[in-house]
């Protein structure tokens, strides 16, 4: 077990007019090597479970058990936690600052007391991961580079921590299709390389689909589907009762079904569908 | 009249720094109707946000002529008409909002158009209605949703009664629902306010329902036509990384399988009628 989640609660503003109850009674528990797509509406309380995940929020009561050890219990050691649980951001490239691509990278490691042989490594090693060339790019400033490139940094940023388990919370926002596909695919390529525990936060149901093993669904503080993308995405009529959708092809595989032919519409991706479809079809012509 | 709103006429647009220079725009001819809902689909450097610029008037072309309903972009006497002509509104909502009162914030571009107090109030109140805002007018707009943020942001630009109105990727920044509100508004303003309605995005979802949509690729544009046409081309759309609806393309794989279908589908129900 990574990280075990039990009874969380979570309130701002307590004991003032403005008390909300973020999050209510969370029990959730995240194994080695889980690939996690966390959905949920905006406001759903997403952003607030992560953030106790690495420790930068203390719940109001309950316990978060990551590797063995409960971060909320007093004297906790937030930096190993830390270096443990990376986390990051959305829009994460505005949060870059060094002069240099490498320094920027090397930030956290160096934070870590490592010696400059493990840093150097360290840095290659990130940004081979997101994609980024070192040699022509580590002397360069990043904020010269593209929006999807500044992206990248950060995110090799937190690599180079070597954390065993990486949360993104919407690291595709604003991008464009082609580099919302090789961030995407970078973190798959990542993931497959093994050694790793992943929880994306997205919007993207599409995305999701074709990418984690496990959805987590966040509804008004609390957790209210679990289960894999295939369970999560046969109940369409309670995701979109919360503001969700199903992927737009499985959504036509149901509205198929309904209209009389005799097809499974638990489909996840257009490969899927278009097997699906051809079996039923052939089937069919050959009658 | 003429019927023409916009007219761009081999128009170039170079970028200078000390790295050197860069061709965003090459040669591009454009004209856009009065009353239009074009789409400009593109990735980020393709140049679309260069071209918003230029008919705002925000940016002048290194050669070629742009024309706003008729004036030239280059008649510095004409400028202020021109962009009183074609509003603009941009990505980041928090860039865009400059007053700490909503209705104040939508009151900004009329007051400096030295408009009387009256008439400013009238438009105040009916650019709020336009884009359902008008409960949060006494609101301080850093408590709002993105997506109210961005219509109070074309609340802002409906202020000054343009004839046009430029997007440049308003839902980049946004959550599906914060999307669909904005959308929901672009095409309000297109159908009941009839204003030409030039919306930049990458997202293709954006551009099923325009009457147009252009794809420009490396400065220029590279496919023009309907939704339909330009769609249902999916290997090309694929090739410029660009995205096409998952049953547009899910139609398009299972003609290359030989089933009998349209390539040209492009929604859930027109699929499951053509199967």
């Amino acid at each position: 077990m990574m990280i075990k989640i039990e009874n969380l609660n979570f309130i701002y503003n307590p004991d003032s007019p403005f008390e909300t109850k973020a999050l209510n009674n969370i029990n959730l528990e995240i194994n080695e090597g889980d690939f996690i797509g966390l959905l949920g509406h905006t406001g759903s309380g997403k952003s607030t479970l992560i953030q106790h995940l690495n420790g930068l929020i203390k719940p109001t009561s309950g316990s978060i058990i990551v590797d063995g050890v409960d971060i909320t219990e007093k004297g906790a050691d937030l930096k190993s936690i830390r270096q443990k649980v990376g986390l990051v951001f959305q829009y994460p490239e505005y949060q870059l600052f060094e002069e240099t691509v490498y320094k920027d990278i090397a930030f956290g490691p160096k934070n870590l007391g490592l010696d400059d042989s493990e840093i150097d490594s360290r840095v290659k090693k990130a940004m081979e991961l997101v994609g980024l060339d070192f040699d022509s790019l580590k002397d360069r400033s990043p904020f010269e580079l593209s929006g999807g490139q500044k992206r990248r940094v950060a995110i090799a940023g937190v690599l180079a921590m070597e954390p065993k388990v990486l949360i993104l919370d919407e690291p595709t926002a604003g991008l464009d299709p082609r580099g919302r596909d090789e961030i995407l695919g970078e973190i798959k390529d990542l993931y497959n390389k093994g050694n790793i525990t992943i929880i994306l936060v997205s919007h993207s149901m599409e995305d999701v689909a074709r990418l984690v093993n496990k959805i987590v669904v966040m509804h008004k503080g609390e957790i209210a589907m679990e289960g894999t993308p295939r369970e999560v995405f046969r109940r369409a009529e309670e995701l979109e009762s919360m503001g969700l959708g199903i992927p737009q092809v499985t959504y036509f595989m149901r509205k198929y079904k309904e209209s009389g032919n005799d097809v499974s519409s638990d489909v996840l991706t257009i490969d899927e569908a278009k097997e699906e479809l051809l079996r039923y079809l052939r089937r069919n012509g050959n009658d | 009249m003429s019927d023409t709103m916009i007219n761009l006429e081999n128009v170039n647009y170079e970028y200078k720094s000390s790295e050197g220079e860069f061709m965003a725009l090459k040669g591009i001819n454009l004209e856009v109707k009065k009353g239009e809902f074009l789409v400009v689909l593109g990735h980020n450097g393709s140049g679309k946000s260069t071209l918003a610029k230029l008919i705002n008037a925000l940016l002048l072309p290194t050669n070629g002529k742009v024309y706003v309903n008729g004036m030239d972009t280059t008649d510095e006497e004409k400028i202020w008409d021109i962009r009183r002509t074609a509003g603009m509104v941009f990505q980041n909502p928090d860039n865009q909002i400059v007053a700490t009162i909503v209705e104040e914030d939508v009151a900004f571009g009329p007051e400096n158009q030295g408009i009387e107090p009256r008439e400013i109030r009238k438009r105040v109140d009916k650019a709020l209605e336009i884009v359902e805002m008008t409960k949060y007018k006494k609101h301080a707009p850093h408590l709002l949703s993105g997506g109210q943020k961005q219509r109070i942001a074309i609340a802002g630009i409906l202020a000054m009664n343009p004839e046009c109105i430029i997007l440049d990727e308003p839902t980049a920044m946004l959550d599906p629902t914060g999307r669909s509100e904005v959308m929901k508004t672009v095409r309000k303003l297109n159908k009941e306010q009839n204003k030409t309605i030039v919306h930049i995005t990458h997202y293709m979802e954006e551009a099923v329902e325009a009457d147009r949509i252009v794809v420009m690729e490396e400065g220029q544009i590279v496919m023009e036509g309907t939704p339909r046409q330009v769609f249902s081309q999916v290997d090309k759309m694929k090739e410029l990384g660009l995205d096409v609806p998952q049953v547009t393309e899910l139609a398009h794989e299972l003609k290359k399988e030989g089933i009998d279908i349209p390539e040209d589908i492009l929604t859930v129900e027109e699929l499951v009628r053509a199967l």
